[in-house]
């Protein structure tokens, strides 16, 4: 086969697989929370749901992931599918780069407007007359609710903890370029051990987030519903949490690929999308660490 | 540079038999015959329910259905209408048409493409059966505003916000696939600047979608961590604010407004030349004008914030910002106008609702406009002004343009002409219709009638059983045009190549029907 030829696979059941699991997954979680918030206790029919499905998401994308592999390996894709894989990548990340970006925007809408308002300051310090004992200060330890609604007593030191967290994951992107540079000349086991190297970085850079949680809710009173600093806290960080986790991961499979002897100096772009997208989850704690942290 | 489709290692390019071949496609032309079934499903599911709508509004008073029913039926109406209907409608004619406009293969993503598709029945599916929950169906309008959606919401708001989550993944993914096919699959020869307009505008609608949809995504999560979690996004005694809210979402829902109509304008930008037999007046004018109203359309949005509470200035750069875009919206529809000047036009039934369009879609713009200025925006808001104002874009404007499409089109996708004198009557009835449904909306909403009420004070009366009439010729013409579309595909009235005299294209080289697999070998393009 000529190697300027598109691919177009025949049809598939991996897509029709993909979209069952979603469903049952989708329709699990959202039985799963409606009966925990109703006051239900236990495992119910919605749990079983959301089991299946993640069991049928999960071996269907390995199917998916091992059918492309193998199409990659038969010569199946050229030059040109790899720039559908890129065009696909790409936009992919600036997909996720704007759900992070509503979540920065709320975090300072509440910072720049909102809070001040409720505070009695700026052009509608009207709503002040909701909570008049209220005073606007970030982090906000008071909610206009007082106490009943209590803040945090404390928040995250940004210079321990989130500090080291961001030296993990600068190092971290450095060393996936090592491991680049490395797989350009084919030097196999240098990929290998800054691959691993940074997949590690990865997952101790998890591991002290979970402790800055538990930290976070056992001695400061920092949780989910400490109000409005909890909740831009919790979310943003946790997502990116959740995106370094699956980061991680697929450079761990890419990892498990190197060693298995796959990839070319001319053809990985498997090991790129993995890199690009660890690098933009590293631009991301930049800006939580500015933004959440320090500021 | 060559490309070539390959196939199945038998060599077989014909479609697989029975309902399998539409499970398991990754077919571009099968997908997009799926999504615009999809569409039409939806259109005619959301349809009945706006028809329960405007025969409780036929008169004065509770007549058919309880006050919390009727909730349910505009949310419920809306969201099936935007997300449902019009969307996947210019998804499948983009499958359909964006491989043949610029001379490829298939999509560049096929799989994908199948998984986009197979998303949404399951995610309506999802929606609609929470109508026959115990909670009932989510009940808080299509926008959804907090704290009524998170506050005082029914249960069935976790599956709504699931769903909303679903059907983004399908429609970034859809997005992806386009971008990908038209930035990389184009045949040699075919530049930017040559792509047919039709495949420039869902370029930048693609980009929309990829930029907002996760915004959406993001306010559905925000909204059920506060449900669900504890958390104080729209809850202002945590620090929290509902304006919150409405930023977030407008901001996902402004672009959302040109994602539903940027297509519709290369529908018509398409079929209004042919007709004209003249070539589209200002191209470049046109590529630019729709590139500057999908940049304006991020930086809008609070004009549908204007009564909430604004600082001043902010209300006064929404106000001017939006009336921007008046400007490249008036280069487009001068352009439609200049293209069919002194053009040797006929009237076949794509050119009566692609003219219908322009027409119709301007009234809607000048209604815009009109809601843009702020401070007049304080009479017009919640009112049925606004109903009339986005319906005359949405149902003349985007709904006409997929119709048009449709016939435009359908002799190339199943090889047979429809017959003329229906389409011309499906026209006719759709047009009278449409305005005697949603022009007398403009007087009851200046007059002050409040939109999603199921009464309304006597004053009101005549205008709505006018409405409501016309929803109802308007409701049911749409069934000849399913008659129309299932004669077609059935008839033997063979259709060329070229389908119409003057169309000009890629996809008029290629027989009709066209191929399974549009171009093995690509095309030269000059």
């Amino acid at each position: 086969m000529a190697t300027s030829s598109y691919y177009v696979p025949e049809s598939s059941r991996l897509p029709i697989g993909t979209s069952i699991g979603l469903i049952c997954l989708a329709a699990g979680a959202g039985g799963m929370m409606n009966h925990s918030s109703a006051g239900g206790e236990g495992w119910a029919l919605p749990h079983l749901v959301f089991f299946v499905g993640a069991l049928i998401l999960a071996a269907v994308l390995y199917n998916w992931f091992a059918k492309v592999i193998t199409e990659s390996h038969a010569g199946l894709y050229s030059a040109q599918m790899d720039r559908s894989f890129r065009w696909g990548m790409g936009w992919f990340i600036f997909s996720e780069v704007m759900f992070f970006a509503a979540f920065f925007g709320a975090l300072f809408y509440v910072r720049q407007w909102a809070g001040p308002w409720l505070g009695g300051e700026g052009d509608k310090g009207v709503s002040h007359m909701l909570w008049p004992d209220f005073v606007y200060s970030w982090p906000m330890f008071n909610n206009p609710a007082g106490a009943d609604l209590p803040g945090p007593n404390a928040i995250i030191d940004p210079w321990h903890i989130p500090l080291l967290n961001t030296v993990l994951l600068i190092s971290s992107s450095v060393t996936v370029t090592f491991a680049h540079h490395a797989l350009r000349i084919m030097d196999r086991t240098r990929v290998i051990f800054w691959l691993a190297a940074t997949v590690i970085l990865g997952a101790v850079f998890v591991y002290y987030q979970i402790l800055e949680y538990i930290e976070a809710y056992q001695d400061l009173g920092l949780t989910l519903d400490s109000g409005i600093y909890g909740s831009t806290f919790f979310m943003l960080t946790g997502f990116h949490g959740a995106h370094v986790t699956i980061g991680a991961f697929i450079l761990f499979v890419i990892l498990i690929r190197i060693i298995k002897g796959h990839f070319t100096p001319e053809q990985h772009f498997g090991f790129e999308a993995a890199a690009w997208y660890w690098h933009f989850v590293d631009m991301v704690w930049i800006g939580l660490f500015f933004f959440v942290y320090i500021l | 540079m060559t490309s070539v489709v390959t196939s199945h290692e038998d060599g077989h390019h014909g479609p697989a038999k029975g309902l399998m071949r539409w499970v398991l496609t990754t077919n571009h032309k099968d997908i997009g015959t799926m999504y615009l079934w999809f569409s039409f499903t939806m259109l005619l599911i959301g349809g009945a329910m706006a028809l329960i709508i405007r025969a409780e509004l036929f008169e004065p008073g509770m007549q058919l259905i309880e006050p919390e029913f009727f909730n349910q039926m505009t949310t419920m109406h809306g969201l099936i209408m935007v997300f449902g209907a019009i969307m996947p409608a210019f998804v499948g004619l983009a499958n359909w048409l964006v491989p043949m406009m610029v001379g490829a293969p298939d999509m560049a993503l096929p799989r994908m493409n199948n998984l986009s598709f197979w998303i949404l029945p399951f995610a309506f599916g999802m929606l609609i059966l929470t109508l026959f929950s115990e909670a009932g169906a989510p009940n808080f309008g299509w926008t959804f505003y907090a704290p009524l959606s998170t506050t005082y919401a029914p249960s069935s708001v976790t599956f709504f916000i699931f769903g909303v989550h679903l059907m983004g993944i399908s429609s970034i993914m859809g997005a992806i696939n386009i971008i990908a096919t038209i930035l990389n699959m184009r045949a040699p020869g075919m530049t930017l600047m040559k792509m047919p307009l039709f495949v420039w505008t869902w370029l930048i609608t693609a980009y929309l979608l990829i930029a907002v949809m996760p915004v959406l995504a993001g306010v559905v999560t925000m909204m059920l961590m506060d449900i669900h979690f504890g958390t104080s996004f729209f809850n202002a005694a945590g620090g929290g604010d509902p304006v919150l809210f409405q930023h977030v979402f407008w901001f996902f829902g402004h672009p959302e407004v040109y994602i539903m109509i940027l297509p519709a304008f290369g529908i018509v930008s398409q079929i209004i030349p042919t007709f004209a037999r003249k070539p589209l007046f200002g191209y470049a004018s046109m590529v630019y004008a729709t590139a500057s109203i999908a940049f304006l359309s991020f930086i809008v949005w609070a004009h549908h914030m204007f009564t909430v509470g604004l600082p001043l200035a902010t209300e006064l750069f929404f106000m001017y910002a939006t009336m921007l875009i008046a400007i490249p919206t008036g280069v487009k529809v001068f352009n439609w106008v200049s293209t069919m000047f002194r053009g040797s036009m006929t009237f076949e039934t794509p050119m009566l609702f692609a003219l219908a369009f322009v027409v119709l879609f301007t009234i809607g713009g000048f209604s815009g406009l009109m809601l843009a200025i702020a401070p007049a925006d304080f009479q017009y808001h919640d009112t049925y002004f606004v109903v009339a104002h986005f319906h005359y874009v949405l149902v003349p404007g985007a709904l006409f343009a997929i119709i048009a499409g449709v016939y435009y089109w359908i002799p190339k996708w199943c090889g047979n002409y429809y017959n003329e004198t229906l389409g011309k009557w499906h026209f006719w009835l759709s047009f009278i219709g449409v305005n005697i449904t949603f022009f007398p909306m403009h007087f009851v909403g200046l007059a002050g009638m409040p939109r999603r009420i199921p009464d309304y004070a006597l004053q009101f009366a005549d205008f709505n059983a006018v409405a409501s009439v016309g929803a109802f010729i308007f409701g049911f013409s749409q069934l000849l045009f399913l008659y129309i579309v299932i004669t077609t595909i059935r008839g033997n009235n063979k259709a060329s190549a070229e389908v119409w005299e003057g169309a000009e294209g890629l996809e008029w080289t290629l027989e009709s029907p066209a191929p399974y697999h549009s171009f093995s070998e690509p095309p030269e393009v000059k």
